[in-house]
């Protein structure tokens, strides 16, 4: 006898995120999901970005990583609330994780907060965290065709960030063939290119950043009126 | 890789809608799944098989189908597979479209064991 049942495998993790997003919106917070294989420039992204911060801007920090807490530390050195999720061998973060640990930060909205994913660009595109948008990081040592090669999560997020562009000049790397490879999985998607070492492309970046925060912010404001 | 996690998350779904169902021992249960899911169908079965062995649930069927990653033509509303990786739609080559199917992670059906008609 056949029982329909008509349920997501990862409803509890929906339901968590669902949550979540209710409590971005209700407290004008923007997060963004930094999603990307092992040794991308995730956490180097997220250091030169917290530097080009105002001291007292109201941003969070949660940092995933299978072990250790080094991510933590290197990122808690710009002043603002940071915390590590290790998450003992699990290969993504969930909606869970995040609220436990968004909790024990005590950060409340309005204001940004920035998830930096465990490395791995295959797990961490199905489990939702609320976000607002994921950003997807490709550097310039990894292969043109890596958006085909996981196309789950290129077609998932609304950002891609080519990043170590610094290093072009030493690699057989093309960036248009890379991101014309995104564009056959999801056309729409947004494009960045930058170094963290450097600093060349921070400027749009950072734009980006602002815009959707003040998108999201209108939103808000617009749903809590 | 994260397959056991997705396999505990299907069998502790199967737990709490056994619940609605006293008294029929569940056989079997069918997931969808998406070629965007980013789930393995072979590590899937193992992680369910590994999982299952030496439990109440050690005979439990997976029943798996799979569904292809599905994009609709925002220019002339044609529908289609997405082969090779490639968005563009292959009636028109527009290249704007939105996905209607491929990121199933879904919990179909139960299939339970059926029970003997009650005697008047």
């Amino acid at each position: 006898m056949r029982e329909a049942v008509e349920k997501k495998v990862l409803s509890e993790n929906d339901r968590l995120a669902a949550e979540l997003r209710q409590r971005y919106r209700d407290q004008n917070i923007l997060c963004v999901n930094f999603i990307s294989a092992p040794g991308s420039g995730k956490t180097a992204l997220l250091e030169r970005t917290l530097a080009s911060f105002a001291p007292g801007r109201p941003v969070a920090v949660l940092t995933g990583d299978l072990q250790t807490d080094n991510d933590a530390r290197r990122l808690a050195k710009f002043g603002f609330p940071v915390r590590q999720i290790v998450t003992g061998g699990t290969c993504h973060l969930d909606a869970r994780m995040v609220d436990r640990h968004l909790n024990e930060l005590g950060f409340r909205g309005p204001g940004l907060l920035l998830v930096e994913n465990v490395g791995n660009l295959v797990c961490p595109s199905s489990y939702d965290l609320g976000e607002a948008a994921k950003i997807v990081l490709l550097s310039v040592t990894e292969g043109e065709d890596k958006p085909l090669k996981y196309p789950g999560i290129f077609h998932r997020s609304s950002l891609m960030i080519l990043t170590k562009i610094d290093l072009l000049p030493h690699v057989d790397f093309n960036p248009e063939l890379a991101f014309e490879n995104a564009r056959k999985i999801h056309p729409e998607m947004e494009y960045i290119a930058l170094s963290s070492r450097t600093g060349e492309g921070f400027d749009k970046w950072l734009r980006w950043l602002d815009a959707l925060q003040q998108k999201v912010q209108q939103l808000a404001a617009a749903i809590n009126s | 890789m994260h397959e056991v996690g997705i396999a505990s998350s299907i069998l502790e779904c199967v737990a709490a809608e056994a619940q609605r169902h006293p008294g029929s021992r569940v056989l079997g249960v069918g997931v969808r799944i998406g070629a965007l899911s980013n789930v393995d169908k072979d590590a899937l079965d193992f992680a369910f098989e590994a999982l299952t062995r030496e439990t109440d649930l050690e005979n439990l069927k997976l029943e798996i189908e799979w569904r292809p990653w599905r994009q609709r033509c925002l220019s002339c509303s044609e529908e289609y597979d997405v082969e090779n990786m490639d968005v563009t739609c292959p009636k028109c080559g527009a290249s704007h479209s939105t996905c209607i199917g491929g990121a199933e992670l879904d919990i179909a059906y139960l299939e339970l064991e059926e029970q003997p008609c009650a005697k008047p």
